[in-house]
């Protein structure tokens, strides 16, 4: 009998999903999608106005990342201003943009994922969760708590507060950073480095009690995408893009942001609201990549801190070429945050970062900008349009969940062929499912930005294979 | 002070003051440190009582009386904060913000906003009237300034700064009641007013965002009024 497994709503990811998994008549896995069922329509309601508001504006896509989106949007706004943004400025973004990217990285490993890596995937799903962390490994999750202590208490530093800061504006900075909140950053950094290698050392000892997630979880050759400095570093602010394939090698390398529509198309799926961006001289779904912590450590020389290259080295071990397996990003995140806290340290000692000089001011003198950062989760373009006198006429996002999206697909697919068999389903089964979504850790409230309505196809299928009722919108 | 004019005696809050008879209930009552809220009213313009912020409960008198465009009377009994008065401060905030596009996390004027400020201070919480989310056209012709009318509170400001003290009036109300709107000469683009002398003074003391300085991003437009009383003077003073 023919049988629709959905799991309704996903749990611990940032917004709401579904994955749909369709069985034949011997019951095993015919198909399965990951839907998303969110809308939000951002590209819309901020037509008409003036682009020195967007960087805020857009940072409300986001509770949880609001300054990645804060920094993309004003690097496409430093692009309309076309000016020289103050060097102090553009390191201060950075520090921003770093302590982001570990508080996000610490939410995702140590809230949403370690209770299935802690406890396993089959544990009792009352007990799967961060309590059932606190319980049974407490020093586990008092490190979560404190690195994202951490990065959350640098970005109140820095920009006044945790959460939707107007810190970064277009030019740069509305304000330098104090002599007193450096130092109070360079102290919290020792504290929160032996955490991270702590956390490290942890991980390593239990991965290999997931040699079998880590070989059906989205292993799959594809490409991967991220910005890279150009001694081929990683970089999450600035740079050029770089895509390898699933081998290691460089596939294109030193693509300009600002010419992300020639070599990247985005196709719509009938069954989800997150269109399908692909590298278009491969095409689609040829064309399929993955971003994120995984796709960036995939793709650079080296990192360019001295803890993080040692890690790296190791985490390159894993596999000949690319690493591939997506049940890795766990493990490049905590790379990341490493990195993210010797950068931050690095950024800090030079002797130029208590410069008063952290804003260049212009009017519109371009009519178009894209900014392109790296955000926790992946590549995040920002792209505008304004008239002459500096109001936006037309908006669009790619966000880095969406870059995912086809891989996600294909992840989810590939797990629950693997483990969801049969009339009997188990909880384990489905929990898996779902972990595979979550070594993405898509964010959905942000990757549904877009506005318009897509067009809809719903059927209703017997077990005979005929169409019983179909609603078609579009 | 002239030896024509002559002082009055009244109580406000039940507290006893005495002032000259041509002043009014708001300025009586802020010269002797009582709060009244207002929006429209400012030291230096004309009162016009639009926005009614200032309402007050005068003993013997059935209605509420905008304190900023009346004058005290002898013997006068007013009451400035009363459960009455609180609560239809409150509902005229809370149709403000339900008209216009108020949205403080992303505006300008953030945290340095007269509406937004006033909200807070009277215990505004909720809005219990729909909002009509419509759809208003900024208007960023101007070479410095941005006009804004989401933000507009229709508190009439900008066009009695401009007529009053810089002599332009450049700006105006156009339209009657709820399609009420303000325009810069006869409905043209700022950018093309041939009145409009680019002095800021309309931006200075617009209460909210609707008037703001070109480049300014979020939270980052402060207002300075404090030249205002100034202007006036030295002018009384030439006459």
């Amino acid at each position: 009998m023919t049988q629709k497994i959905v799991i309704d709503p996903i749990t611990r990811i940032e917004g709401h999903a579904k994955i749909t998994i369709e069985m034949d008549d011997q019951g095993f896995v015919r198909d399965a999608h990951f839907h998303i069922t969110q809308f939000r329509g951002f590209e819309k309601l901020v037509e008409g106005r003036p682009f020195h508001e967007m960087p805020s504006l857009m940072a409300r896509i986001c509770g949880i990342c609001p300054v990645s989106h804060l920094v993309a949007s004003a690097r496409a706004c430093d692009m309309i201003l076309a000016v020289h943004v103050p060097e102090t400025a553009i390191n201060l973004r950075r520090i921003l943009n770093l302590a982001q990217l570990i508080q996000s990285h610490a939410l995702s490993f140590f809230y949403l994922s370690s209770p299935d890596l802690l406890l396993g995937m089959d544990a009792d799903v009352a007990k799967r969760n961060i309590f059932g962390v606190i319980q049974s490994n407490p020093q586990l999750a008092r490190d979560g708590i404190r690195l994202r202590q951490f990065g959350q208490q640098v970005i109140e530093w820095l920009a006044g507060k945790r959460i939707h800061p107007a810190w970064v504006v277009p030019g740069g900075v509305s304000a330098p950073l104090s002599a007193e909140n450096r130092e109070k950053i360079l102290a919290a950094i020792p504290e929160a480095l032996a955490t991270i290698q702590r956390t490290l050392d942890w991980y390593k000892g239990v991965l290999d009690n997931f040699r079998e997630e880590a070989r059906l979880f989205g292993n799959m050759p594809t490409m991967f995408m991220g910005l890279v400095s150009p001694d081929g570093e990683l970089e999450h602010l600035r740079g050029k893009l770089r895509i390898v394939d699933a081998v290691g090698n460089i596939v294109a390398d030193g693509l300009e942001p600002e010419h992300y529509q020639d070599y990247l198309g985005e196709a719509a799926e009938s069954w989800t609201y997150l269109k399908s961006p692909y590298y278009k001289p491969m095409g689609y779904p040829n064309g399929m990549y993955r971003v994120g912590p995984l796709a960036r450590l995939n793709i650079i020389n080296r990192c360019g801190t001295p803890y993080a290259d040692q890690e790296w080295a190791e985490f390159r071990q894993l596999e000949r070429g690319a690493v591939l397996s997506s049940f890795h990003y766990h493990y490049s995140r905590l790379i990341e945050i490493l990195y993210g806290i010797e950068r931050i340290e690095q950024i800090l000692n030079h002797p130029d970062i208590l410069s008063k000089k952290v804003r260049a001011f212009a009017g519109p003198n371009k009519l178009e900008g894209i900014g392109m950062s790296e955000a926790p989760r992946g590549t995040l373009m920002h792209h505008y349009k304004i008239d002459e006198n500096g109001l936006v006429q037309w908006v669009n996002l790619i966000i880095a969940t969406g870059h995912n999206n086809l891989a996600m697909n294909r992840s989810v697919l590939q797990v629950a062929k693997h483990y969801v068999k049969g009339e009997k389903i188990q909880e384990g089964m489905l929990n898996r499912v779902e972990a595979v979504i979550r070594t993405y850790d898509p964010c959905l409230s942000c990757s549904t930005h877009a506005a318009g309505q897509m067009p809809l196809n719903i059927e209703l299928i017997n077990s005979g294979g005929e169409v019983i009722d179909q609603v078609i919108r579009g | 002070m002239s030896p024509t004019v002559r002082v009055k005696t009244l109580t406000i809050d039940g507290q006893a003051v005495g002032a000259r008879e041509d002043q009014t209930i708001m300025q009586v009552a802020r010269e002797n440190n009582i709060f009244v809220p207002a929006l429209c009213a400012i030291e230096g313009l004309t009162p016009v009582g639009a926005c009614r912020l200032c309402i007050v409960e005068v003993k013997g008198v059935n209605k509420l009386l905008p304190a900023c465009a009346t004058r005290i009377e002898e013997g006068m009994e007013v009451t400035t904060n009363s459960e009455r008065v609180a609560n239809y401060r409150r509902t005229i905030l809370e149709m403000l913000f339900s008209e216009g596009n108020h949205i403080c996390s992303v505006c300008v004027s953030n945290g340095h906003c007269e509406l937004q400020t006033l909200a807070k201070k009277l215990g505004m919480t909720h809005v219990r009237v729909p909002y009509r989310s419509t759809m208003r056209r900024v208007d960023a012709s101007h070479e410095r300034f941005i006009a804004d009318p989401n933000r507009c509170i229709l508190c009439t400001r900008c066009v009695r700064v401009c007529d009053e003290i810089e002599g332009a009036h450049t700006w105006d109300v156009m339209g009657r009641g709820i399609n009420s709107r303000i325009i810069t000469d006869l409905s043209q683009p700022w950018g093309d007013s041939d009145s409009c002398t680019s002095c800021g003074k309309c931006v200075n003391v617009c209460p909210t965002g609707a008037l703001f300085e070109k480049g300014k991003a979020v939270s980052e437009m402060s207002k300075r009024q404090e030249f205002l009383p100034y202007l006036t003077l030295m002018r009384e003073g030439k006459k």
